[in-house]
């Protein structure tokens, strides 16, 4: 079986600046894949490059068994990005916001039932069932980054990208992350996601990619919990800090 | 006497109607994308349009919708590119579209600038019915877009890059956003005129947004505002003989007012349910 994403000697540069250089990220079915490294490490454009939204200068990128270009099956890949698109100059409430990752499905058709009670499952996982009908801007960054990732999984998605998922998230939201990928993970959802630190999510983690200065330094088991920021030493906060001020999930309000 | 016992009354109205329901339906989106002068830049364009038309012999709706669409497309491509930011951008068409249509206007045959007044300030007393079925087609045309592209609209408008990965035609959205934009400015131009068209299409959303909390609520409570101003403006102008335009505007933005006390005394009762949701240092902020 073609694996679920498949990068090979990929190159990104930004404005002919090369961002990556030479990676490689095969990820198989049911894998639970982390990319690690400090600040400008290369780990979100790697991820960013696996989405389609950054495209690739040289190497090749297949999504299952798809080259990129060709592409369509657009319901099977949900993606969580990095900062929370939540306040746009006209607010609107997380139901709203969450059914939009429902067109990948619908289209322009109307929707359904169907689509209604994907949506409301969706909001569900993600444990803001009660805030539902509010405004997103209301919500704290941990459950606007939920927001984010309810939307991502109301097309049931088969692979999973967050970028970031626990920046500047409070533990509550991060244990609340750790729990719906749990779930989704035993359905046999394939995740790639990009962390500072693992946190709660650190038993979900099958293998790691640790980058730094734009190439992969080291792919395989997790690091222990005390090596996590071994080549990050500038970040080497306890896993309990609660507040990240210079994520930019704060910075929204 | 009954002003709908006028042609030129009932005419009017229905223009009004219109408009007030197209502008902040359109608006809606260019808020969201906090582009909210883009109706404004694209306003100053359609008056090269409309010069163009005096200067050319054919009607200067027809040539401000052109003129208008198409400054609205460079637009949306000057800021897809990223190479100019949206503000700039928008001054650029702002000086470019003044500029050409006062030149434009010197080099028609017997034009002045006076020609241009009516088109920059509106003049909803003479629309004749050949303006009201061009009004009407446009307007019903960018509702039926709405109806059917409104949610891809939402999506891309409150997160581009999300909706890119989810596969849908962004770009295309885009353009059809500005080219929407574009014909509702020239269907405003001749109820508001081109320097308030941008009014009906702000004012009203940001009236809303002090009532309700989500996007759809938004969208309703701004179309009701949109016509209600629209009405009452048309109305009120014949009873007190004014500039409807301006009364349209100027009623707006007395709507947002109350809105906007009406909105500050609803926030400051305590909303126990969502504040004891937020962890004790948010609910503090």
């Amino acid at each position: 079986m073609s694996p679920v994403v498949a990068l090979r000697g990929a190159s990104v540069a930004y404005d002919g600046q090369p961002a990556v250089e030479d990676v490689d990220l095969v990820v198989d079915r049911g894998e639970v894949v982390a990319v690690l490294g400090a600040n400008g490490s290369g780990k979100s454009t790697v991820v960013r490059a696996v989405v389609g939204l950054l495209p690739l200068v040289t190497g090749s990128l297949e999504l299952f068994g798809t080259p990129r270009a060709h592409f369509r099956e657009w319901t099977r890949l949900g993606y969580v990005p990095q900062r929370a698109g939540a306040t746009t100059g006209v607010p609107a409430t997380v139901r709203e916001v969450v059914a939009t990752g429902r067109l990948a499905r619908t289209g322009l058709r109307r929707s359904g039932p169907a689509d209604r009670r994907a949506v409301q499952a969706a909001i569900e996982a993600v444990g803001l069932a009660d805030r539902a009908r509010d405004s997103v801007g209301t919500l704290s960054g941990g459950q606007q980054q939920r927001v984010l990732i309810a939307r991502a999984l109301t097309c049931e998605p088969d692979l999973l990208v967050l970028d970031e998922p626990t920046a500047g998230v409070d533990l509550v939201s991060q244990s609340a992350l750790a729990t719906t990928l749990d779930g989704l993970v035993r359905r046999g959802t394939t995740v790639v996601l990009v962390a500072h630190e693992l946190g709660p999510l650190h038993h979900l983690i099958t293998r790691a990619l640790t980058m730094a200065d734009g190439r992969v330094l080291h792919d395989g088991p997790p690091p222990a919990l005390d090596h996590l920021h071994v080549h990050d030493p500038e970040h080497a906060h306890p896993v309990h800090e609660v507040r990240d001020t210079t994520s930019p999930a704060w910075g929204l309000r | 006497m009954n002003p709908l016992a006028l042609e030129f009354m009932r005419l009017a109205l229905l223009s009004a109607v219109l408009v007030g329901l197209v502008a902040p339906a359109v608006g809606v989106f260019l808020v969201q994308r906090r582009l909210a002068l883009m109706g404004d830049g694209i306003g100053h364009v359609a008056l090269t349009g409309v010069a163009l038309g005096f200067l050319l012999g054919t009607a200067p709706v027809l040539t401000a919708v052109v003129v208008a669409a198409v400054g609205a497309v460079v637009l949306e491509l000057v800021r897809q590119a990223g190479r100019t930011s949206g503000d700039v951008a928008l001054a650029l068409m702002f000086y470019g579209g003044i500029a050409g249509g006062v030149l434009l206007i010197g080099l028609a045959p017997g034009g002045t600038n006076a020609n241009l007044l009516s088109y920059l300030f509106g003049s909803l007393t003479a629309v004749s019915p050949g303006d009201v079925v061009v009004i009407s087609t446009l307007s019903v045309g960018v509702l039926l877009a709405l109806g059917v592209f409104g949610r891809q609209l939402f999506a891309v408008c409150h997160d581009e890059e999300h909706a890119r990965v989810m596969g849908l035609p962004v770009r295309a959205l885009n353009l059809l956003l500005a080219v929407m934009a574009a014909l509702t400015v020239t269907v405003a131009m001749r109820v508001v005129g081109l320097l308030l068209v941008s009014a009906l299409m702000v004012v009203p959303v940001a009236t809303a947004q002090q009532l309700v909390r989500g996007f759809r609520a938004t969208v309703v409570v701004a179309l009701c505002a949109g016509v209600l101003a629209a009405v009452s403006g048309v109305l009120g102008s014949y009873y007190v003989d004014t500039a409807p335009g301006a009364l349209i505007v100027v009623l707006a933005l007395a709507l947002f007012g109350v809105a906007a006390a009406v909105g500050a005394v609803v926030r400051r009762r305590p909303r126990g349910a969502s504040a004891a949701a937020l962890p004790a240092g948010l609910a503090a902020r």
